[in-house]
């Protein structure tokens, strides 16, 4: 499943080169037959973040604080943790405790 | 946190509040699901109504914008903007920017300040540390250490940003300052005992007795509907935090904040409800109100807090001014400052030292 990450306000510094946008593939858990927004953010935190995981994640969902979209929608309008994804789906990732 | 008939697939609920289109997000403050066009009437229409309601500005001011180039001052930058045009305040409005003079830090953000510059077409001033103090934040870090350089910071922007509204002319400084943060001061200043700043801390409106009132029109307005603002908008903001702020004692209290924000989104405003609340006794004493000996700025002392601590640094003592009358306690400006508190009370707000967050 083809997803698009992208990662702003902050976040991007935890990454790799500190790039903003990721095209990625990924597939739904082990015994799971969707992908949800609980499988991902455990797969961003092992595949793509590079430092100070806590920047990002804290108690397997992301620090409060952090805004997700998913298909520019508020994630908390989709279900949050248990969102379920879909092919070529665009998330958003954005800290807002950057900065002011 | 989800409610059991929560869908979990996006874009399948509408606006509650025009019926039609997709919501976009959930408002922390009403828990309303709302698309995108009616949250741009709301989030524009309660900051207009908050000026409002307030008196924030009279026909024909002219206003300066503390502009760090964060997403907090870009909002406002762009939102007062708009509102002035569309409602007639009749405003003059100015960006003003202070630059520290913080390598690979501020001189990024400014570049952002500039574009903002031309995109929202509002006339841009840069004030520096170096031209004013001789002194940048590097040279100064170079100089003392990361020890205490947030109270050289906190002191020389308050003052930087009041010498640039003076060069501008300006009748007020307005700064991005949000619900958010001020519920975090509110509660930095319930854990430091101080209550003189507790209540003053949700001011909308301070140093009306100074030389230039500072207000914040985004006093109820919440940090996550800025940034969706800014993210649905594609509002060009800089977002590192500063190189020189591990100013961990601020960053607990927020996280807290956001903590409960989670459990219960009206808890940010029942926190400043709380602040405001608190009154000073009328037995606090305030200090007599004079001008610096030196520069003429706004002091209770003889000498100004900036023109102590450049004293220190200039003859190579830059422990001078730093903590020498700890018992009278820090205050929870995010300097960690302590002598010539009580000095300075009358004149500012809480907020205004706060380092790790770019505004003033
Ligand atoms: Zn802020
Ligand atoms: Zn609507
Ligand atoms: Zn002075």
């Amino acid at each position: 499943m083809h997803l698009t990450l992208e990662f702003g306000g902050g976040l991007e510094l935890l990454l790799e080169k500190s790039t903003k946008v990721h095209k990625v593939d990924v597939q739904p858990r082990d015994g799971e037959d969707k992908a949800t927004m609980k499988g991902l953010l455990s797969w961003v935190k092992s595949n793509l973040i590079k430092e100070r995981p806590e920047m990002f994640i804290k108690d397997d969902s992301v620090r409060p604080g952090v805004l997700v979209l998913i298909n520019d929608c508020d994630w908390e309008l989709c279900g949050g943790l248990d969102a379920e994804l879909e092919d070529k789906d665009v998330v958003v990732f954005i800290s807002t405790l950057h900065g002011g | 946190m989800q409610s059991a008939a929560a869908p979990t697939r996006a874009g399948s609920r509408l606006c509650t509040r025009c019926g039609e289109r997709k919501a976009a997000l959930k408002r922390p403050k009403t828990l309303e699901q709302i698309c995108r066009e009616c949250f741009y009437i709301v989030f524009e229409d309660e900051i207009h109504q908050t000026i409002v309601d307030n008196n924030l500005f009279k026909a024909g001011e002219r206003v300066a914008i503390g502009a760090s180039g964060g997403k907090d001052s870009t909002v406002l930058a762009y939102v007062l903007s708009e509102l002035n045009k569309r409602h007639k305040y009749g405003l003059d409005l100015f960006l003003l920017s202070i630059d520290e003079g913080i390598t690979g830090y501020r001189d990024d953000s400014l570049e952002t300040v500039k574009r903002n510059e031309l995109q929202y077409g509002l006339p841009l001033k840069i004030v520096s540390y170096k031209d004013l103090y001789d002194w940048t934040m590097d040279d100064i870090v170079k100089a003392i250490g990361l020890k205490n350089n947030c109270t050289f910071c906190g002191v020389f922007r308050r003052q930087a940003l009041d010498r640039g509204a003076a060069l501008l002319k300006v009748d007020k400084i307005v700064t991005g300052h949000n619900a958010d943060d001020i519920a975090e001061t509110v509660l930095l200043n319930i854990l430091r005992g101080d209550i003189a700043r507790l209540s003053r801390c949700t001011f909308i409106t301070t140093g009306e007795d100074g030389p230039i009132p500072r207000c914040k029109p985004f006093k109820y307005t919440y940090e996550k509907e800025i940034v969706m603002y800014a993210y649905f908008k594609k509002l060009d903001y800089f977002s590192t935090e500063c190189i020189y702020s591990p100013n961990a004692y601020r960053g607990f209290a927020r996280e807290f904040i956001k903590d409960l924000e989670r459990m219960r989104p009206r808890a940010i405003l029942d926190i400043i409800t709380s602040g405001e609340n608190f009154r000073i006794s009328t037995t606090t004493r305030m200090p007599e109100q004079g001008t610096c000996e030196r520069c003429g700025y706004i002091s209770s002392q003889k000498l100004c807090k900036a023109c102590v601590l450049l004293d220190g640094l200039n003859r190579g003592l830059p422990k001078l001014g730093i903590g020498r009358t700890a018992k009278v306690g820090a205050g929870a400006d995010g300097s960690g400052e302590q002598q010539g508190k009580r000095a300075e009370r009358r004149n500012r707000s809480s907020l205004q030292g706060k380092h790790g967050n770019l505004d003033f």
